[in-house]
């Protein structure tokens, strides 16, 4: 009996390597064990919870190393090795990097914002919601098939839209948490039947197999196979917040703790994009006659909306920086669109994407730094208008000095040379691929986006309207400022260290 | 003439790209205990004269070590790989024809440094002032010695921000709206050069400039070069400014301090009309020749509308600002530039290269004047100071009103100084363009130019008149004449200013080889 089941085990049960599935492991893990452990702590020590949190980030960031000798996959089908659910391939572990390393930033403004809510943010919830959120996304560039790729992007979503509405008895937080939601989920729903559409006239959810056989699909299913590439590609583009999926940005970003919001700038985002790119580059690269023009269309309406949503903001409105880096968000998603259109019509389209992906880096450092000073800000002027920032060089002038290279970075002028390079890779890669009419619409939003990013620039070094107050700033806030900063300033001497990917293959 | 180790060289034109940027970053470290000076103010001042001396004299001892007897030969190469997955090199040269543009830029910013010493600019702190400055001097000096189209297209940005504050926080009335038309100006002509660069750079496989200079434009389409000068075109005559496109000059001008002013007419300008030089001409000569008559008749407006305008802000009544009148005047200087290197020919480019270096002498002078007028007097409205009957300069300060009178026609293009050869030899060069462009439209274009010249003479002799003559009144409060650090940072542009005119080889023959390899075929 049991000489004949072990060849029968083995052919059903699959072996998983476990060290490949680390990193998404560890965070939902120590989210279970955030979750339990809260419930035996007393009040005094829930900081403790923050740290778990912190460290247990830390160790699947550290989990990427052992992984970057070679591509592993695991979840294979028993009959074909080749076909996988999860692959750990560059372009998975980059943006695993991204992902938790941003998470892990977010992280550590939360410790700060946590404590200065003095107990009115449920810690133990929060931290768990985060972590899960964070393995939802870290899993979601290893997935290589569509049911993993949807499982992972709910992962990651349904903890956020509790983030966000996380402040009890917030109105405006509860609001946003449930236009967040209802948005996303309509977005979510659009997607699966697009899945669903793709399954039934391939056959298939693995991603590679896809890309062979909806090539040859019945003629009378070559509709369906169109609609379901269109409607996929919808949940994601909500993710990203390309237009016309962006309205729920700026009300997310207002309602929800500063640190939520840094964190859905750059994560959210992440999930976004690279499950574009999966969908796209990997899964149906013989439909870039549908996505391309789709995708840039429907880049250039987001960064021109993004862009012009943040012009308007007014400097002495509520919570303005936070709307405007908002607004700001919508724009930069557009331009990471670019280069996944742009490989529709690319001979190399892994090199088109990798530019997405040093842009994304990029802005993942110079944007969670933007939105850590922003949260220093905001522990003496609550309201976080941009006006607020006037004069900020005279009480704090290291911050101020590092959230303008953050601003520069951003718009991409130096000093801030790193940003200056990212977007001429995304440039480059539009003009590589022929796409000559979405470089001009860029350019022209780069220089809008100048007039607003550098307004609040100059405002940091006006002369302050009132004598400013010294406070401490707290260690977890400052090392968050110091990591960001430190790594904008090193990209911007070794651009390289990114603009690598834009140059090899990921896959 | 001197023989200097070629790693010295090398050394050298690293240092003097890299040491103001190393300045800058120095100036927001406390100062050593030994060199804190009477107050933190002055030492600060201080430094940045020291920093930027520094440069000046590594710029001379370049100028010096350069192989005098090969012009046209790159010297001083460095060349490393700086960010692969790009193509982008930290590739630094200098020939003749950007080697008197770095002398130059080191100069004017060591003068304005100096001038600032002892005259600082009303605003915010003298620190920020000297470390803006310092990148400024980095950022232009960069741009004359990047032989890497992306390279060069970062330089051409990294003077948009210290640019702007200068003008933003330590200008006159109206600063802020004319740093915003400069800036968004500069960066929306700088974006869609990007754009034209990179379709080069893309298209012919290389983003080196000695590569694509020596390719001579036949790894490129015709059609891509017609685009690729369009698009880089228009950057670049953003900031030259060519007419239409000019209209930020003004404003940044009469908003800009004295020093920004200088800088900014010295030798921002200057970036543009040689990326024309170093990029246009020898990388995309196809597409150059299908808009040179455009240029040029561009080029020719420019000159005729600097000129008008001009006439009509000196005309009294009609509360012309001198300032923004020297603005225009350099509208037209740089449109006999834009002509000279239209014609395409050895002679043009010579002329404009030429006209480029003398109008940064003579303008800067001008600046300097002009400022040092307003701090006296408070204004620099023409009929302010002149009231009814001149301002009466050569009466209440004879030597400053000299100096301007000195200027004003050295401005004109008095044979015999600077002004005269660069507009004589673009002119010349429009009498016989280059084969494939159409004589007549250049002999048109020739005989409106020359007609320019007249209209100069005619408003700068208006402005001396109303300036410099007069009659002093009656118990008027004399002015201070010139002080001895204005002396200190005036003297070496007039004296470069006559030497230039009277001695024109001394120039031309560091320009002339490396133009006629240019046109023939790229850089050895």
């Amino acid at each position: 009996m049991s000489s004949l089941a072990q060849p029968l085990a083995e052919s059903v049960v699959q072996s998983v390597d476990w060290l490949a599935i680390a990193p998404p492991t560890i965070a939902a893990v120590v989210g279970l064990v955030v979750l339990v452990v809260d419930l035996f702590v007393g009040d005094a020590k829930k900081g403790l919870l923050g740290w778990l949190s912190v460290a247990g980030l830390a160790a699947s960031t550290l989990m990427l190393l052992p992984l970057l000798d070679g591509d592993r996959s695991t979840f294979c089908l028993t009959g074909d090795a080749a076909v996988c659910s999860y692959t750990a391939d560059r372009f998975t572990l980059v943006i695993q990097f991204l992902v938790l390393g941003g998470a892990l930033l977010a992280a550590l403004l939360s410790v700060t914002v946590l404590k200065d809510a003095n107990r009115e943010l449920p810690e133990g919830e929060f931290w768990f919601l985060l972590l899960s959120s964070a393995a939802g996304a870290a899993l979601l560039p290893a997935s290589r098939d569509l049911a993993t790729l949807i499982v992972a992007l709910e992962v990651a979503s349904l903890p956020a839209f509790a983030l966000v509405g996380i402040k009890r008895g917030d109105r405006k937080s509860s609001e946003a948490a449930l236009k967040f939601f209802l948005s996303s989920v309509t977005a979510t729903a659009v997607s699966l039947m697009g899945v669903s559409f793709v399954y039934a006239s391939t056959g298939t959810l693995y991603l590679t197999e896809i890309a062979t056989k909806i090539q040859n699909v019945d003629g009378q299913l070559h509709t369906l196979a169109q609609t379901g590439v269109v409607l996929t590609l919808v949940g994601f583009a909500f993710k990203t917040a390309a237009v016309p999926f962006h309205f729920w940005v700026p009300d997310t970003y207002v309602g929800a703790p500063l640190p939520v919001a840094a964190y859905l700038s750059v994560v959210g985002k992440a999930v976004g994009f690279s499950g574009l790119i999966l969908v796209t580059v990997i899964a149906l690269p013989s439909y870039a006659d549908v996505w391309g023009p789709a995708l840039a269309a429907l880049a250039a309406l987001t960064m021109t909306i993004g862009n012009v949503g943040a012009l308007r903001q007014q400097p002495t409105h509520a919570y303005s920086a936070v709307r405007l880096l908002a607004w700001s968000s919508v724009g930069q998603a557009g331009y990471l669109l670019v280069p996944i259109a742009a490989a529709a019509y690319s001979q190399d389209a892994e090199k088109a994407v990798g530019s997405t992906i040093a842009y994304a880096l990029m802005y993942a450092a110079v944007n969670l730094g933007a939105f850590a000073v922003a949260a220093l800000v905001a522990r003496t002027k609550p309201l976080n208008r941009i006006s607020d920032y006037r004069g900020l060089y005279a009480s704090r002038p290291l911050s101020a000095l590092v959230l303008g290279f953050f601003l520069l970075c951003l718009a991409g002028l130096p000093p801030g040379i790193i940003g200056l390079f990212a977007k001429v890779t995304v440039f480059s890669a539009a003009v590589d691929a022929g796409l000559g009419w979405l470089a001009v619409v860029m350019a022209v939003n780069v220089v809008i986006a100048l007039f607003y990013y550098l307004q609040w620039t100059t405002l940091l070094f006006r002369a302050p309207e009132e004598e400013p107050e010294k406070h401490r700033v707290p260690a977890p806030l400052t090392a968050a400022i110091a990591l960001t900063a430190v790594l904008g300033v090193a990209l911007s001497g070794a651009p390289q260290l990114v603009l690598r990917f834009s140059d090899t293959g990921l896959f | 003439m001197v023989d200097i180790n070629e790693s010295v060289m090398q050394f050298l034109l690293a240092f003097i790209v890299v040491g103001p940027l190393l300045g800058a970053a120095a100036a927001f470290l406390p100062a050593p205990p030994g060199l804190k000076g009477k107050s933190p103010e002055q030492a600060m001042l201080r430094h940045g004269v020291t920093v930027t001396g520094a440069v000046l004299i590594a710029a001379i001892v370049l100028a010096l070590g350069f192989d005098h007897n090969q012009p046209s030969r790159m010297q001083a190469t460095t060349d490393i790989s700086w960010i692969p997955a790009l193509d982008v090199r930290i590739h630094l040269g200098t020939d003749g024809i950007s080697l008197p543009l770095l002398v130059l830029t080191a100069l004017l910013t060591f003068l304005c440094a100096l001038y600032s010493y002892f005259k600082m600019p009303s605003g915010p702190t003298p620190k920020a002032f000297v470390a803006l400055l310092l990148v400024l001097e980095s950022g232009t000096l960069a741009t004359f010695a990047v032989l890497d189209l992306l390279l060069f297209f970062l330089a051409f940005e990294m003077v948009l921000i210290p640019m702007y504050f200068l003008i933003a926080r330590w200008g006159g009335e109206q600063r802020q709206a004319a740093a915003w038309k400069f800036i968004l100006y500069t960066l929306l002509g700088s974006v869609v050069m990007l754009l034209g660069l990179l379709l080069v750079g893309l298209k012919s496989g290389t983003f080196d400039m000695m590569a694509l200079a020596t390719d001579n434009g036949r790894s490129l389409t015709t059609s891509v070069q017609v685009i690729a000068v369009l698009a880089i075109g228009i950057g670049l005559a953003v900031k030259t400014p060519m007419w239409p496109l000019h209209s930020w000059l003004p404003d940044a001008h009469t908003a800009a301090p004295t020093v920004g002013s200088v800088l900014l007419a010295g030798v921002l300008l200057k970036m543009g009309t040689y990326g024309f030089v170093r990029i246009l001409l020898p990388i995309t000569p196809d597409g150059f020749r299908t808009f040179a008559p455009y240029l040029a008749a561009f080029a020719v407006v420019g000159i005729i509308y600097g000129s008008l305008a001009c006439l009509a802000l000196a005309k009294q009544g009609a509360k012309g600002d001198l300032k923004r009148l020297i603005a225009y005047s350099s509208v037209g200087h740089m449109g006999f530039v834009l002509l000279g290197i239209a014609t395409m020919t050895p002679t043009g480019v010579n002329g404009a290269l030429f006209a480029n270096i003398a109008h940064g002498l003579i303008t800067g002078l001008l600046f300097f004047l002009v400022g040092a007028l307003k701090d006296r007097t408070g204004t620099s409205d023409l009929d302010t100071l002149a009231e009814k009957t001149g301002a009466a300069l050569y009466g209440k300060a004879p030597r400053l009103g000299g100096l301007l009178a000195f200027g004003a026609v050295a401005s004109l293009g008095l044979p015999g100084l600077a002004g005269f050869w660069g507009e004589m030899l673009a002119l010349f060069g429009a009498f016989d363009p280059a084969d494939g462009l159409s004589r007549p439209a250049f002999l048109t274009f020739m005989a409106i130019a020359a007609f320019g010249t007249l209209l100069t003479a005619a408003y700068m002799l208006i402005v001396v008149r109303r300036v410099c003559m007069g009659v002093v009144p009656q118990g008027s409060p004399g002015l201070a004449d010139v002080q001895t650090y204005e002396f200190a940072a005036w003297t070496p542009l007039v004296a470069l200013t006559v030497v230039a005119g009277l001695w024109p080889k001394a120039l031309l023959g560091l320009t002339d080889p490396a133009v006629q390899q240019l046109l023939a075929g790229g850089t050895r």
